[in-house]
């Protein structure tokens, strides 16, 4: 496996606080990586940095040996090859679903219209959403929507998927539908990070987890080990929020 | 109602309609343009320009066009400057619907969703295609409310043209019931000829509103 991948010390601060605090980590082509960690830990501003949407105090991304950089003038070109999905699913409401998909591989790659919009189609096929093509996001139930934005980053073919809280905004009844697709890409061997708070879905899908605490790596581990035998006091702490099994029952 | 009269002088409104609505509809196209380019310089901050935007909208919005028309007409003579007065209606609409128009965008551009130009960046578009592909078409279906009303606003304040010797519909009005004391039927026609005018405005605008809100907003 080579290596896809790689952050070096890299340090995010707002004002004075410290959000992420020297992150060295490294992504091999074809893994699927799980951020877990509290609401606030940084996992969210950490893809975001990935994506080069935030400004760094200290360190690098890189990919394949490029740099990722806040303000870069090649930040667009290596943004294409860095796919990213957000919470809002942030479908642009002007468009309808297949004019959506096709606006940057149209405009930024200049390809051929009339193959892009074949291979929007085929994909939309295969979300089962082929016949909303014609239609606008807000006529869209929100999985739906989610599902179009994990398509129109497919689109650009990227190197690497960053998922953040995809399904955090959703309907319970339509929360499978998306983690369906994100399960499949996986299964082609695509590389992913994602940020999540389905624990089961984490297990089902990580190749490896990593747990975020107070913006520093707190633990790496396989989803087996991280679920069944967490090594830090923290993430046993983390991980007992999600369990009802020790929970007390008084008095009922 | 004398209605002779109407019909002798129907022409002569028909002549100031037109007037009226080609300076208008120059006067705004101006606007709109003068709108655009101010609200793209307060919504990027640049520096200086921001400040002599801030000044002109200030300026524009709090005083009345007639001091800007006279001040056109009058004033620009003094020092050299000799505008004729369907130059100085033009000018006077556009100083004062730029300021309108920009505020109308700047608050439409405002309105869009930071997150919403990340997720076209991150799509590898650069600041100014997600300008044009994404932000701007969105600012502009949102401000479409307030620029209708703006077009109306600008519409009816050409009234005040007359007073810079414009032949306008105001003017033809006045001139009528100066000359012949026919009050009720220079003034039908006025409110006749002035909703010719803006009615359609209204009600192409309320069209378009109602098929923003069908075709696609509200995320």
């Amino acid at each position: 496996m080579t290596e896809l991948l790689q952050i070096e010390n890299l340090t995010k601060k707002f004002d004075n606080q410290v959000i992420l605090d020297g992150i060295n980590l490294s992504i091999q082509k074809g893994e699927v990586l799980v951020l877990v960690g509290s609401s606030g830990c940084g996992k969210s501003t950490l893809l975001r940095c990935i994506n080069g949407l935030e400004e760094i105090q200290n360190g690098t991304v890189k990919l394949e040996g490029k740099e990722v950089k806040y303000g870069d003038k090649n930040l667009p070109l290596i943004r294409q090859k860095i796919g990213m999905v957000f919470q809002s699913y942030e479908l642009f409401p002007h468009l309808n679903v297949i004019d959506n998909l096709m606006l940057a591989p149209m405009k930024v790659q200049k390809r051929n219209k009339e193959e892009e919009r074949k291979e929007a189609i085929e994909l939309l096929r295969t979300v089962g959403l082929e016949e909303k093509a014609e239609q606008f996001p807000r006529q869209l139930s929100g999985g739906q929507k989610q599902r179009v934005a994990i398509l129109r980053t497919l689109l650009m073919h990227p190197d690497i998927l960053l998922f953040d809280e995809v399904t955090a905004a959703l309907d319970p009844e339509m929360v499978r539908e998306v983690l369906d697709v994100m399960l499949n890409l996986a299964k082609q061997g695509r590389t992913m990070i994602i940020v999540t708070h389905e624990m089961q879905f984490a297990k089902a899908v990580a190749d490896r987890i990593v747990f975020i605490d107070d913006g520093k790596i707190a633990e790496e581990a396989t989803p087996e080990q991280f679920f069944e035998q967490p090594k830090t006091e923290r993430a046993k702490q983390f991980l007992n929020v999600f369990s009802f099994e020790k929970i007390k029952v008084n008095g009922i | 109602m004398n209605w002779e009269f109407i019909e002798k002088y129907l022409p002569m409104y028909r002549e100031a309609a037109v007037l009226t609505v080609v300076i208008g509809s120059i006067g705004i196209a101006f606007a709109i343009l003068i709108g655009l380019i101010c609200a793209m310089v307060l919504y990027h901050k640049v520096p200086v320009a921001k400040h002599i935007v801030n000044g002109y909208v200030e300026l524009s919005r709090n005083t009345p066009l007639l001091a800007q028309l006279f001040f056109l007409y009058y004033g620009f003579p003094k020092i050299g400057i000799n505008l004729n007065a369907e130059l100085c209606g033009v000018a006077g609409l556009a100083f004062l619907g730029g300021s309108y128009m920009s505020e109308a965008f700047r608050s439409g551009l405002e309105a869009v969703d930071k997150i919403q130009e990340e997720s076209a960046l991150s799509l590898g578009m650069t600041k100014y295609q997600v300008m044009k592909y994404v932000v701007l078409p969105e600012a502009i279906s949102i401000s479409i409310p307030a620029f209708i009303a703006n077009i109306i606003f600008l519409l009816k304040e050409t009234s005040v043209f007359s007073a810079i010797s414009l032949m306008d519909l105001m003017f033809t009005a006045k001139d009528l019931i100066g000359l012949y004391y026919k009050t009720t039927e220079s003034l039908f026609l006025l409110v006749i000829f002035y909703l010719l005018i803006i009615l359609p405005v209204s009600v192409i605008g309320s069209l378009v509103e109602r098929r923003l809100r069908y075709a696609g907003f509200g995320n």
